[in-house]
């Protein structure tokens, strides 16, 4: 089976050492995370995991399957990126020299970035968007003498009408809401 | 939640841990002693009369005898060991029992929680090392959070598919006081045990079944876990499907009832694993399609469509893609399905099993229960002493070529009557495993079936016998070899017998230091005698036997094969 790129988002309680019990399904089957991300939801106490893997569909559903049945789990999925809206944030770091001198401020206004913060002797830009967006004004600031570059992993929220609670109410046992 | 009226009482953890195992009902639990779970252990000491400890003598053996327990009672096992090489000697058991959905709770003991994360004297990360291998697992440190962990700990290790919990509680926890209330647990809103069928599943299941020309059930542990005999004979006797089972499926039905074809798999049955790729449906209960069973999977159930009742949606299309997923437990869903399929017989299609049953008693059977050379066979020992004990023991095995001629050779009455190592195949398993088992049947007779080189892996819970004098028959089918590795090394590695000789101690000596009753037999013509001594004996028994040095399990279905190139030879 072919392999693409997938994100699994997992709903979880907030407890300590469920972060290793997930990423153990995926080295177990030696699949490489590409990125990983671990947030609060709007519930209190829910988690939220968003983790971008490129594997067999086939092996997907397993993983999948495996993530949904850790007792700590309320509910895991997996989608394509037709299925969700995602995005990554990156941080460039320039010394404020070339930033000046070069223009920077035409290359924020083309790129949809910003410029975050100012300091003596370098400026911070940010700009969030697909990989391959981050990845292109990555090339376009090569020349600016980048010092520092960090990309974060993906957060992804899903195309479906729902929110959390509905969506989460609808598992087998739907007194959920009610704790 | 709501506010509950709570009579509390004030106490130290470790009299919680005890008050909350006495809650969820355990009078039996199997453990060792050490620094960091002393406190428990102190506890213990005022609770002799109501909770019975069992002192084994290596913390692997303490777990193994918790499983034993466990799989031929159906309650939760619990074993009680202590921080860093307590915890770590735990782990074979632990995962024994993952691997073969055994319901434990493990409660070790760590450090205090201020020396957490110091490389303290005997702390070791018990959770991080027991995740892959438990369905849960936690740390407690505060006393305060016993009740509530342990109350979890026992929902979590019985329900649904079961599996080990371990409870990891630091010595502070232990000692300081907290005020004790027991809830047990019923509901946890992350977790759902059991998942209900769909219909439209279990309508296609039963018109697969109804169109069915050569339809064969398979049966795993999941009948055992789900106290489903009684549904599954109703299933099978009246759509008149032939059934044959999985290792840990076997007692499931009993030996000799008609519908009963034998075993599948890598030492299973000629006609189970040949007609598995005739058959046109193959209707999977409470089994997970593991490589022992399907040989490769390319190759398997060539012909057939396929049903799968499980419980665990996680196994559904893991290992094979099925045509109708019957989720939720076979105790509840075999009724629905049994109430939608007509009544069959199959005659033709049953007649077919019996055909290969002829040539594999011809080729195999036969010689390995009356056999024409001197030399003692384990077949035939395993049949003697399943007859004798009128094929209603409870039947231990450790792991190798007896274990296979245990459960190919064993015959069963009742359910829950075999306790082998099955998906981790444990060697060193067979002995603490008897213990427990024993302790949880007393009423009836356990005979362990055990090679003498996994009886050297857990020789000294002899002394856990000596201690409580329990009954357990022992019968040790010595081939001074390590005779399943060896078994391969002839088939598939030029008799190169690398590092499977074994010059062995003279164990009856062993056994005697120990107090056990010993019997070594090397002649055929006096095994009935000593069968008939060892059954009629009280007390603990070593009954040795010599047999011989060479001997192989057949049919086997080599390891990539497809199941229907089943060798006889």
């Amino acid at each position: 089976m072919e392999k693409e790129l997938y994100t699994i988002t997992a709903f979880s309680e907030n407890h300590i050492g469920l972060l290793n019990r997930i990423t153990i399904i995926f080295t177990r089957r030696h699949l490489n995370i590409e990125s990983l991300t671990v947030s609060s939801t709007e519930m209190k106490g829910i988690h939220r995991f968003t983790i971008v893997v490129e594997a067999s569909l086939d092996l997907i559903e397993r993983v999948t399957n495996q993530i949904e049945k850790l007792p700590e789990v309320l509910r895991a999925a997996w989608y394509v990126n037709d299925d969700i809206v995602y995005r990554e944030i990156a941080l460039y770091k320039i010394p404020i020299n070339y930033a000046i001198d070069r223009n920077i401020e035409q290359v924020l206004r083309e790129y949809n970035a910003r410029l975050v913060d100012i300091q003596n002797d370098f400026v911070i830009i940010e700009k969030t968007g697909h990989v391959e967006d981050t990845e292109k004004l990555y090339d376009v600031l090569k020349p600016y003498k980048i010092l520092q570059f960090v990309r974060s992993g993906r957060i992804s929220i899903s195309k479906h009408k729902k929110e959390l609670a509905t969506y989460l109410s609808e598992l087998p046992i739907n007194e959920y809401i009610k704790e | 939640m709501e506010k509950e009226q709570k009579n509390t009482k004030k106490m130290t953890g470790s009299h919680a841990v005890i008050q909350s195992l006495l809650a969820e009902g355990v009078d039996l639990i199997f453990g060792y002693p050490g620094g960091a779970i002393m406190p428990v252990y102190d506890a213990l000491y005022d609770y002799h009369d109501k909770l019975h400890h069992v002192l084994t003598r290596h913390e692997q053996g303490a777990v193994h005898a918790a499983q034993g327990y466990a799989r031929v009672t159906g309650k939760v096992g619990v074993s009680i060991v202590t921080s860093g090489p307590g915890a770590t000697n735990a782990v074979t058991g632990i995962a024994d029992a993952m691997i073969d959905s055994t319901p434990l709770v493990v409660i070790s003991g760590q450090v205090g929680s201020s020396l957490l994360g110091t490389d303290a004297f005997q702390e070791i990360d018990v959770v991080g090392i027991t995740q892959p291998i438990t369905k849960w697992n936690f740390q407690i440190k505060s006393a305060q959070e016993i009740p509530g962990a342990l109350a979890r700990a026992f929902y979590i290790a019985r329900s649904g598919r079961p599996g080990p919990v371990l409870i990891d509680i630091t010595k502070d926890a232990q000692s300081s006081t907290l005020d004790f209330a027991y809830t047990p647990v019923t509901k946890i809103r992350s977790y759902t045990p059991v998942n209900a069928p769909d219909e439209s599943q279990i309508l296609k299941a039963a018109q697969l079944i109804n169109e069915a020309k050569k339809p064969l059930i398979l049966v795993g542990q999941g009948v055992i876990l789900g106290g489903a005999e009684n549904e599954l004979k109703t299933f099978a006797e009246k759509t008149g499907i032939p059934a044959a089972w999985t290792l840990l499926g076997l007692s499931a039905l009993p030996s000799d009832h008609p519908l009963n074809v034998g075993m599948l798999g890598m030492h299973g049955n000629y006609g189970p694993n040949v007609l598995t790729n005739e058959a046109d449906l193959l209707i999977a209960i409470g089994m997970r399609f593991d490589d022992r069973v399907t040989g490769n999977t390319k190759a398997y159930g060539v012909n057939a469509k396929f049903i799968h009742m499980e419980l665990d949606p996680a196994e559904i299309n893991k290992i094979i893609k099925v045509d109708a997923p019957i989720l939720g437990n076979v105790k509840e869903t075999l009724p629905l399905l049994t109430a939608k399929v007509i009544k069959n017989n199959h005659a033709e299609w049953r007649n077919e099993f019996k055909k290969y049953d002829v040539v594999e008693a011809e080729r195999i059977i036969n010689e390995e229960l009356k056999p024409s050379k001197d030399g003692i066979t384990m077949g035939e020992v395993i049949n003697k002493i399943s007859t004798a004990y009128n094929d209603d023991a409870i039947c231990i095995t450790d792991v190798g070529q007896h274990q296979m001629m245990a459960s190919r050779y064993f015959k069963f009455k009742q359910t829950r009557s075999i306790v082998t190592s099955g998906g981790l195949g444990t060697m060193g398993f067979g002995l603490p495993a008897a213990i427990g088992a024993k302790m949880g049947r007393p009423d009836r007779p356990v005979v362990l079936f055990v090679g003498d080189g996994g009886f050297q892996m857990t020789i000294q819970e002899l002394g856990t016998i000596f201690q409580t004098e329990i009954d357990v028959k022992i019968v040790l089918l010595n081939n001074n070899f390590l005779g399943m590795v060896r078994q391969w090394q002839e088939l598939f590695f030029d008799k190169r017998y690398a590092s499977t000789e074994l010059i062995n101690p003279d164990f009856q000596t062993i056994a005697k230091g120990y107090g056990l009753h010993v019997e070594k037999v090397t002649n055929r013509s006096s095994l009935d005698e000593s069968i008939g001594r060892m059954i009629k004996s009280k007390g603990a028994y070593l009954l040795e036997v010599i047999v011989e040095k060479e001997g192989n399990v057949f049919p086997m279905v080599p390891a990539g094969a497809s199941v229907s190139d089943v060798r006889l030879e």
